[in-house]
């Protein structure tokens, strides 16, 4: 295989890998937040105990997204020398803000969260964690400005040629604040807290499922439910936002997403279907002319399609960023019924009585994770052939000093190491989990 | 070009990035090293204590390296792609030995099966003495010398040729310094019996670093061309080494009156004068080619554009003062002895 190939293969694996954890950190962070706040607010015990069982997942989140960052900072050099020169200028900015704003926020009060409890206060411990919350935030915004830069530049321009040709800032703000940032930046929090608040559900029905902690687990449920309803329903507004975005910034990006090849016809809006690309056929079932409807609120206006654009400037893998786009946006629609219907029998009072639904929750801690993935290997996948749109190609940008060799024996290890890792978080998250928040057989208010 | 104080902003930026590397080094230092004498402790709990002693700690120090390759990436793009392209297999190597490390704090005592906690012991001793020795190597061939063409790229060798004599030398001199960092920082950290075995350890440490500091010293003298240059040229600089020998000849004498504190900001203080001379020498050069002088890397021919550089500049005085804040907080929280508690590793 070849060399680009392996990076991109390499990076995606890396950076999956990584996703999987920084969304469970924010979002359970923003629940520890209103927990202890609760904590603090009235007095409960029941909070605290909350708070200490959820700190102790998020510290093994946290660690592990920590740990599989670090790679990521560095894997742009090791294998984009390139892109990484190219970028520089401009991605630079944001990461060394990123490291002085949010990761020395969150790591040096990680410490006081995790290992503090017995040395301040309890309004300082409470300022950790929020401390440690809007770090991981900050941690999210920065890196989604510095990816939404290579969706959509802007606030640059572009000196020198060939190999030495680079991006320099002219307006800082404009860069920041380029087209996509915004929306991505509010559809990724979202993204990270519905993670997060379905995680906590999850924990929490299946106490419930087994009749333990029944009182604290009712509490802790609660607050991830309104949580999680509040988001999913938004989600859906700026997931829509974005599209917008991506209609008028990357027209190839949009047909792919929708398997859209007429060079401009209305087109149609699926709820799923399988596209064909050698005969640039999508087999499916939709609402004819829905997403002219979507983006132009009329079911005839014409959408750009893939046949508008040369071969070489369209992303190779039309039906895999179709599949993914719509995984996301299933998702998305089944969190919505969910939690809406479990609102509602919140309302008539019956919502811890069916068993069933409790089942549904356990488990659907694993759909924001896929709906996540999701949605990045659709955005990514669909900015192809690009690695800065419009500008550098990725088949431009890769390593040229680096070998196949040396890009399999780095994937090796990293599946290797990941394996371990994924493993032992499993592991460890099962522990803490059938351990409980506190030991029952004893008096409840003694906290392990 | 635009200039703040006198000094241009590339110089400004090498001084930002050599000011983050040598927080790295100085900090990251005494954890790395405190896990390096991992396997020298004995019993279970020792083992617990030592990992423990910095258990609140290495994740903020570990933010240095973090914002450091961030500032290094942002200030000096081609320097960060050249270097790590060109040494692919070693920065591999020490990631991967980061995760592991992670790895071994956070679970090593999640479990009691001795077969468990053994092998964490292992991977725990083994990551930090490596990682410890790596970035020595990398600093060893940054000192000699990348095969660096026109247009900064590679031509040297990709699997092995990073372990060259010389900066297998340099691996060793920032292991023993990192080592003996690491044993007064567990001396200030522990009590009774593992604080005096620690107290002859640290012994073992300083010959160590005596030895094969000196080793490398004159083998970068003899052997390493052009390093005396800038010393030629501006000759007040020759007080750094005698700085940091003087800095290192203290710590002894403090750590015998149990001055750890003392003991440990002098230590500290030494490995801050090596890097700066190590910053001196290099400058304005970043990365030398053994090629042609003309290609190498420098701090003009790498940066990035003045308004990148001025916005980053912004961003640092804004922001070094919070994490100084942050840190001073942590620190103080915890400052003093061990205490094993139901929060612990
Ligand atoms: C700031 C930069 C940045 C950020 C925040 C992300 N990515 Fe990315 N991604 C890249 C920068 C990048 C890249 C370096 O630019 C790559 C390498 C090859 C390419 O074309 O773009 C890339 C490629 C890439 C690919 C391979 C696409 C292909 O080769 O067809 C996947 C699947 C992902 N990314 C997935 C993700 C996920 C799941 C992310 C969420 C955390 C993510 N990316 C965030
Ligand atoms: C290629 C892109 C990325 C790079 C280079 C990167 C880099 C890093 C680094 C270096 C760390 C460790 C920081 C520390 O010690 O505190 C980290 C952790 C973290 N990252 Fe990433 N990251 C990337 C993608 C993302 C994305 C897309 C998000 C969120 C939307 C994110 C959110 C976080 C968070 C919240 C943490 C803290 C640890 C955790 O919560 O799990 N990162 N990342
Ligand atoms: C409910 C309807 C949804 C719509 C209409 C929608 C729409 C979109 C669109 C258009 C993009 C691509 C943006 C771009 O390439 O610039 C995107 C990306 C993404 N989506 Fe969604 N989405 C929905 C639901 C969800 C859900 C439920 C999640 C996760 C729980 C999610 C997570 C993501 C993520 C992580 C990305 C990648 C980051 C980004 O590009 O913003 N989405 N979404």
């Amino acid at each position: 295989m070849d060399v680009e190939i392996l990076a991109r293969i390499q990076f995606a694996f890396t950076i999956a890998f990584h996703y999987i954890y920084p969304p469970l950190s924010i979002g359970i962070g923003l629940i520890m937040v209103i927990m202890e706040g609760l904590y603090l607010k009235t007095g409960n015990k029941d909070y605290e105990i909350l708070t200490r069982f959820w700190l102790k997942i998020f510290a093994i989140t946290f660690g592990i997204g920590v740990a599989t960052g670090i790679i990521m900072e560095f894997e742009f050099g090791t294998n984009w020398a390139v892109y990484s020169k190219y970028v520089g200028d401009i991605f630079g900015s944001a990461l060394a803000a990123e490291g002085l704003f949010a990761f020395g926020l969150e790591s040096t009060f990680l410490g006081i969260l995790v290992f503090g409890w017995n040395r301040v206060s309890p309004k300082v411990h409470f300022i950790s964690t929020i401390g440690v919350f809007f770090g991981s935030m900050f941690s999210a915004v920065w890196i989604v400005v510095a990816n939404s830069w290579q969706q959509t530049p802007a606030g640059y321009h572009i000196v020198g040629e060939g190999l030495s040709a680079r991006a320099e800032v002219t307006d800082f703000w404009a860069m920041v604040l380029n087209p996509s940032s915004v929306d991505r930046i509010i559809h990724t929090w979202q993204g990270a807290f519905l993670a997060g608040a379905f995680m906590v559900l999850s924990v929490h029905a299946y106490y419930l499922r087994k009749g333990r902690y029944t009182e604290i687990s009712k509490k802790a449920f609660k607050i991830a439910l309104v949580v999680a309803t509040m988001v999913s329903f938004t989600q859906l507004l700026s997931g829509h936002s974005s599209a917008d975005g991506v209609a008028v910034n990357q027209p190839a990006k949009l047909a792919a997403m929708e398997g859209h090849y007429e060079k401009s016809s209305p087109a149609d809006l699926y709820l799923l279907g399988w596209v064909d690309n050698g005969n640039q056929k999508v087999t499916g079932l939709g609402i004819p002319g829905g997403l002219s409807f979507l983006v132009h609120q009329d079911f005839k206006a014409p959408i750009t399609g893939l046949n508008a654009f040369p071969e070489e400037d369209r992303p190779g893998q039309v039906n895999a960023v179709f599949q993914f786009y719509h995984i996301m946006i299933s998702i998305g629609m089944f969190l919505i019924a969910l939690t809406f219907y479990a609102c509602f029998l919140w309302w008539r009072g019956t919502l811890f009585n069916k068993k069933w639904l409790m089942w549904l929750f356990s488990f659907s801690v694993i759909l924001p994770q896929i709906a996540n993935q999701a949605g990045w290997f659709a955005a990514e996948m669909g900015r192809q052939p690009w690695i800065v749109y419009g500008h550098l190609r990725t088949s431009e940008g890769f390593s040229q000093e680096v070998s196949a060799n040396q890009i399999i024996f780095s994937l090796v290890l990293f599946m290797v190491v990941y394996s371990l890792l994924l493993v032992l978080f499993l592991y460890s998250l099962n522990k803490k989990i059938k351990h409980g928040p506190y030991d029952e057989a004893k008096n409840a208010l003694e906290i392990i | 070009m635009e200039t703040f104080l006198g000094l241009d902003y590339p110089t400004l930026w090498y001084l930002v990035v050599g000011l983050l590397f040598s927080g790295y080094a100085i900090l990251e230092g005494f954890d790395y090293g405190a896990g390096a004498w991992h396997l020298f402790f004995k019993k279970d709990l020792s083992r617990r204590i030592a990992i423990n002693a910095i258990g609140p700690i290495w994740d903020a120090n570990q933010v240095w390296l973090i914002i450091g390759g961030g500032a290094l990436f942002a200030g000096f793009p081609i320097m960060y792609a050249t270097m790590l392209s060109a040494m692919y297999i070693p920065f591999m190597l020490f990631l991967m030995l980061l995760v592991l490390r992670s790895s071994a704090i956070k679970f090593r005592s999640a479990e009691e099966m001795p077969w468990w906690r053994k092998t964490w012991d292992i991977i725990y001793f083994v990551s930090n003495t490596a990682i410890a020795f790596l970035l020595g190597v990398v600093l060893g061939n940054v000192l000699q010398g990348f095969e660096i063409d026109s247009n900064f790229s590679y031509k040297g060798g990709i699997f092995f040729s990073f372990l060259s004599p010389y900066a297998i030398m340099v691996g060793f001199t920032t292991l023993s310094i990192f080592m003996t960092q690491g044993a007064i920082f567990l001396l200030l950290k522990t009590e009774g019996r593992l604080h005096s075995r620690l107290t002859f350890l640290l012994k073992k440490g300083m010959i160590f670093f005596i030895i094969s500091f000196s080793v490398t010293s004159l083998y970068t003298l003899i052997f390493i061309p052009g390093v005396t240059d800038n010393f030629k040229e501006t000759p007040m600089f020759f007080i750094l080494p005698v700085l940091a020998f003087l800095a290192v000849a203290n710590v002894p004498r403090l750590v015998s009156k149990k001055k750890y504190s003392y003991a440990l900001i002098f230590s500290s203080l030494t490995m801050a004068f090596l890097l700066m001379l190590v910053a001196f020498q290099l400058y304005p050069t970043l990365l030398p080619s053994t090629i042609d002088p003309k290609y190498s890397v420098t701090i003009y021919n790498a940066a990035s554009s003045q308004k990148s550089l001025g916005i980053m500049l912004t961003i640092v005085v804004i922001g070094t003062p919070l994490l100084a804040g942050y840190f001073i907080f942590l620190y103080k929280t915890f400052y003093g002895k061990v205490k094993l508690d139901d929060t612990s590793y």
